[in-house]
């Protein structure tokens, strides 16, 4: 139920974001995310609420950190 | 480039398997507490593909699965009265006494509606001033704050015909139950991703302070889990514990704290009951002071059947890991997804229907 996907915000009007992914186009409020998104940022979406606004540079490092482990080359 | 196929590469995701194989030397038992990892474990086939010696155990992390029996009889007690029942699709079928659940008295004229959102059924609210609506409000630390924001607006805007059911439960004082009970035996934990993305890291360091459990918290992709599991492998192999954040492109280590405040404000935690595990203290969350108005409990006193006591269902073995679901005598004979007696087969996200689904 904790089921969360990450999405890409479009515009932002007031309290609330519009957020596109895949297609899928959505409406979210920002009353509890951990900081105001601009356009553009990905945020983590749950129950019509973006829970975090997502660092993309994090989730690169994560792989960064896998393909140094492993020896692969993955992430330019 | 997609960061998601990335998480997915089977290339990838088999040499961490190696590196799994080569530290499991001895038998593991791991336990996972958050539905959506259940499904992953099994949808991606991790399960088959572990070695032998490492056992999967599937915890309370399904909200549906430890909603009380009584408050499921609450709310189809509400269902039957004269008001708008909103609700999260996960409950539907969840079966209370005597055979009902929503879905049934719904096909018998009461008004229960779906919402993906607790903010759509104020809405509802605030487009039907004559009706009373009632939001089932479950989940854990993930779906809390959008319910606590949902009610802020509520009582800024003076919505006096919208209402909730405070069914919450939080996961570290469930996880203090399981690690402080002697009959329960799990060498790691994967913790929940999303509930962590609210809580932060620091509600689960007990687990290794404490109880030398090693825990990671995890995302939901494959490789994701196959890191987190091997991660939990190699510091139980080297008895060096610790709670480890593995998720941190969605996890920051002090969670996300405006949440936080937004869910302290509106909610205090309580004593609660959860099926299977039984009173937990500190584990639910009911409104406070300023925002008992919106208490669906005390607005219409919904008066709920007593449990049934002997249906023969395990979901409480079940959950805390004593055993696997087809251990259960009314496993996959009695109890299906199209015909289930207890919660853990109801919720798609349930150990059981997961079993039921991708294991027979």
């Amino acid at each position: 139920m904790c089921l969360a996907v990450p999405m890409e915000v479009v515009s932002i009007e007031d309290n609330v974001a519009h957020v596109e992914v895949g297609g899928v186009k959505n409406q979210v409020r920002l009353d509890i995310v951990d900081q105001v998104p601009a356009v553009g940022d990905f945020v983590i979406v749950h129950a019509g609420f973006a829970l975090r606004c997502i660092d993309r540079q994090e989730g690169l490092e994560t792989l960064k950190l896998f393909q140094d482990s492993l020896g692969l080359e993955l992430v330019k | 480039m997609n960061l998601s196929s990335e998480f997915r590469d089977p290339d990838l995701c088999r040499r961490v398997l190696e590196q799994i194989q080569h530290l499991a030397d001895s038998p593991f038992r791991f336990m996972e507490v958050c539905g959506t990892h259940t499904v992953s474990i099994f949808q991606s086939g991790i399960k088959s593909l572990l070695p032998e010696n490492i056992s999967h155990l599937s915890g309370p992390g399904c909200p549906v699965c430890v909603t009380h029996d009584l408050e499921v009889n609450t709310f189809l007690a509400l269902a039957k009265m004269d008001l708008r029942l909103a609700t999260f699709g996960d409950l539907m079928r969840v079966p209370g006494s005597g055979g009902d659940s929503l879905k049934k008295v719904q096909a018998e004229g009461a008004r229960v509606e779906i919402f993906y959102s607790a903010f759509d059924a104020l809405q509802l609210a605030v487009d039907n001033p004559s009706e009373n609506v009632v939001f089932l409000a479950v989940g854990f630390e993930t779906t809390a704050p959008t319910v606590a924001a949902t009610v802020k607006v509520a009582l800024n805007q003076q919505v006096e015909n919208f209402f909730i059911l405070p069914m919450h439960k939080l996961v570290p004082p469930a996880l203090l139950a399981l690690a402080s009970d002697p009959d329960i035996r799990v060498d790691g934990l994967l913790l929940p991703g999303h509930v962590s993305t609210i809580t932060g890291i620091e509600p689960f360091m007990f687990l290794a302070g404490d109880y030398n459990l090693p825990a990671v918290i995890s995302g939901f992709e494959p490789l994701d889990i196959l890191q987190s599991i091997q991660i939990l492998l190699r510091m139980h192999k080297e008895k060096t514990p610790a709670v480890i954040n593995n998720y941190k492109r969605a996890v920051a280590d002090q969670g996300n704290p405006r949440a936080r405040e937004v869910m302290q404000e509106v909610f205090k935690p309580v004593d609660t009951a959860w099926r299977g595990l039984g009173d937990i203290p500190g584990s639910g969350l009911s409104l406070r002071k300023e925002y008992l108005g919106f208490d669906a409990r005390r607005k219409f006193e919904p008066a709920p059947l007593q449990p049934e006591t002997n249906t023969g269902c395990k979901c409480g073995q079940v959950l805390k890991g004593k055993i696997l679901p087809p251990q259960c005598p009314l496993f996959s004979c009695v109890c299906t997804p199209a015909a289930p007696v207890g919660p853990c087969m109801v919720s798609t996200e349930g150990s059981c229907a997961a079993f039921f689904k991708y294991s027979l």
